[in-house]
């Protein structure tokens, strides 16, 4: 589904990701895990075409996207949703309105079927009868979950999240994860996920994968990720809580 | 041999902005035919062009009065009171009236353009109309072009009404000219194109408000005081623009 060879950025001269290479399937979710600076946000940017590599191609459903023109990317765009860091809601549009923009932009619908689509994603996202609400008056958390409904609603083949549970209490965390998981289980979409929460990351993903310094040091399934003796990896896993990593181990 | 590093940097800074003012105006001439969003394009002329109503009417309102203040009783003196409306009408319609609009645009409407456009930068929004594969060009610069180019050159003519009855208002009612002789020098002296000249100014004159408001929104740098120098620079470009612009158009309309 997703494919990138060879990728490298260069911001001032210093590599922000260097000779990345990195194969995602259909229907996965891979978490991309990393400290603040590591360049997993760059990896992500140059996956949805907000920025272009240096060097190296990126496949993206069978469509090497590097090369593209702005306007042939967003035919590959309309096939891709996208949950920001702090959801990037538009502030001068309602909820209800802020879901159904790619609907109205790129989808040929009636109204009647726009505000059936608004109430299903809001429902689905565990918000019904918010559409009215500015965003201003939602919680973080609130907001995360309409920025996923609006995610969703052109319904894209891929969706990527910029650290879903930054700025979240545990609890709101949780409920996030829990939704992320049902997207993959209920649309089948395949995701991205990046993230500096390793519990998160083990309680959402197929596979996680570590970027250090802007390389990309361990990819693998979540159990054999954890016994991964790298001390780069291990001092990830030494940030899980006791009881978080205990229940883990349960899982696998 | 600093100062000439200096003034090398700075040369290659501002000519570097400028390509790429000329690539967004590029970008966006290639827009405007691509979706044209008249609803957007409305509701920017309400937001742009009504709110700014009332500075350009004190504007105006006033500096029709003051220059009727200070060329009337010169104009009395030399037995000229008959030319006082035709000179004021002339100056507002083809110079005092676009030029002190698109002033007061540049700060009203192009200081809220680039502070919307820089926060959406600021909080991803740019980004997220991007991955929806929505052109933040189509969607956020040329309602607002085509809306200030309408909006500024109406601004414009009610401006002019404005000064010139603020020149009457002092001519009339403190230098004691007649109503009659003022506004019979309007028709002697004063031509439509006096107005219409003006009003071409001031198309351009919004086009220029707008994609600079737009540019040093979208090239905002990072963090709130990041949005306060976009601010600054567009309000500051803009006059400058407005400035020089004015006497290329003057020179080669009149």
């Amino acid at each position: 589904m997703i494919r990138l060879a060879n990728v490298c950025k260069v911001y001032d001269g210093k590599y922000a990701l260097h000779d990345v290479s990195l194969t995602i399937k259909k229907g996965e979710t891979l978490a991309v895990i990393g400290g603040s600076g590591s360049g997993k946000s760059t990896l992500l940017q140059l996956l949805v075409g907000l920025i272009r590599p240096d060097s190296g191609e990126i496949y993206i459903g069978g469509q090497e996207t590097t090369h593209l023109s702005e306007k042939e990317l967003d035919r590959v765009r309309l096939n891709m949703g996208m949950v920001f860091q702090y959801s990037a809601l538009f502030d001068s549009m309602t909820v209800g309105e802020n879901v159904a923009f790619g609907l109205r932009e790129h989808k040929n619908l009636s109204e009647d079927e726009v505000q059936r689509i608004i109430r299903e994603k809001l429902a689905l996202v565990g918000l019904p009868g918010v559409e009215n609400k500015m965003p201003g008056e939602l919680s973080g958390g609130m907001k995360k979950r309409v920025g996923l409904a609006r995610a969703i609603a052109i319904e894209p083949e891929i969706i990527f999240y910029d650290e879903p549970s930054s700025g979240l209490d545990p609890i709101t965390t949780a409920k996030i994860d829990e939704l992320i998981v049902d997207m993959q289980k209920k649309l089948g979409v395949t995701s991205v996920v990046v993230t500096h929460d390793m519990a998160s990351a083990c309680r959402i993903a197929d596979r996680i994968a570590m970027v250090y310094e802007g390389e990309l040091i361990a990819v693998d399934t979540v159990t054999r990720f954890q016994r991964i003796e790298d001390e780069r990896v291990q001092a990830f896993f030494r940030t899980l809580r006791p009881e978080t990593a205990e229940r883990d181990d349960q899982q696998v | 041999m600093r100062f000439l590093e200096w003034l090398g940097a700075w040369v290659i800074a501002r000519l570097s902005e400028f390509g790429t003012i000329v690539l967004l105006y590029r970008e966006t001439i290639l827009e405007l035919f691509t979706k044209p969003r008249v609803k957007h394009i409305l509701a920017q002329m309400s937001h742009l062009g009504v709110d700014s109503l009332l500075i350009v009417s004190l504007t105006l309102l006033f500096t029709g009065a003051v220059f009727a203040l200070q060329t009337a009783d010169i104009l009395i003196r030399f037995g000229a009171q008959s030319t006082v409306g035709g000179i004021i009408s002339i100056a507002i319609g083809r110079e005092l009236g676009p030029v002190l609009v698109g002033v007061v645009c540049a700060g009203r409407v192009g200081a809220a353009i680039t502070a919307e456009i820089s926060t959406m930068k600021v909080t991803e929004q740019i980004d997220a109309l991007r991955v929806m594969a929505v052109s933040p060009v189509n969607y956020l610069i040329v309602p607002r072009m085509l809306a200030c180019m309408m909006v500024v050159p109406i601004l414009t003519v009610f401006g002019d009404v404005i000064g010139v009855l603020g020149g009457y208002l002092v001519a009339v009612y403190y230098s004691g000219i007649s109503s009659y002789s003022y506004i019979n020098s309007i028709h002697t002296f004063a031509e439509v194109f006096d107005l219409t000249g003006g009003m071409i100014k001031a198309i351009f004159f919004g086009n220029v408000i707008a994609v600079l408001g737009c540019y040093y929104g979208l090239h905002c740098p990072a963090g709130a005081e990041g949005v306060g120098k976009a601010t600054t620079r567009t309000v500051v470009t803009s006059i400058i623009v407005i400035f020089i612009l004015n006497a290329v158009l003057t020179f080669i309309l009149y």
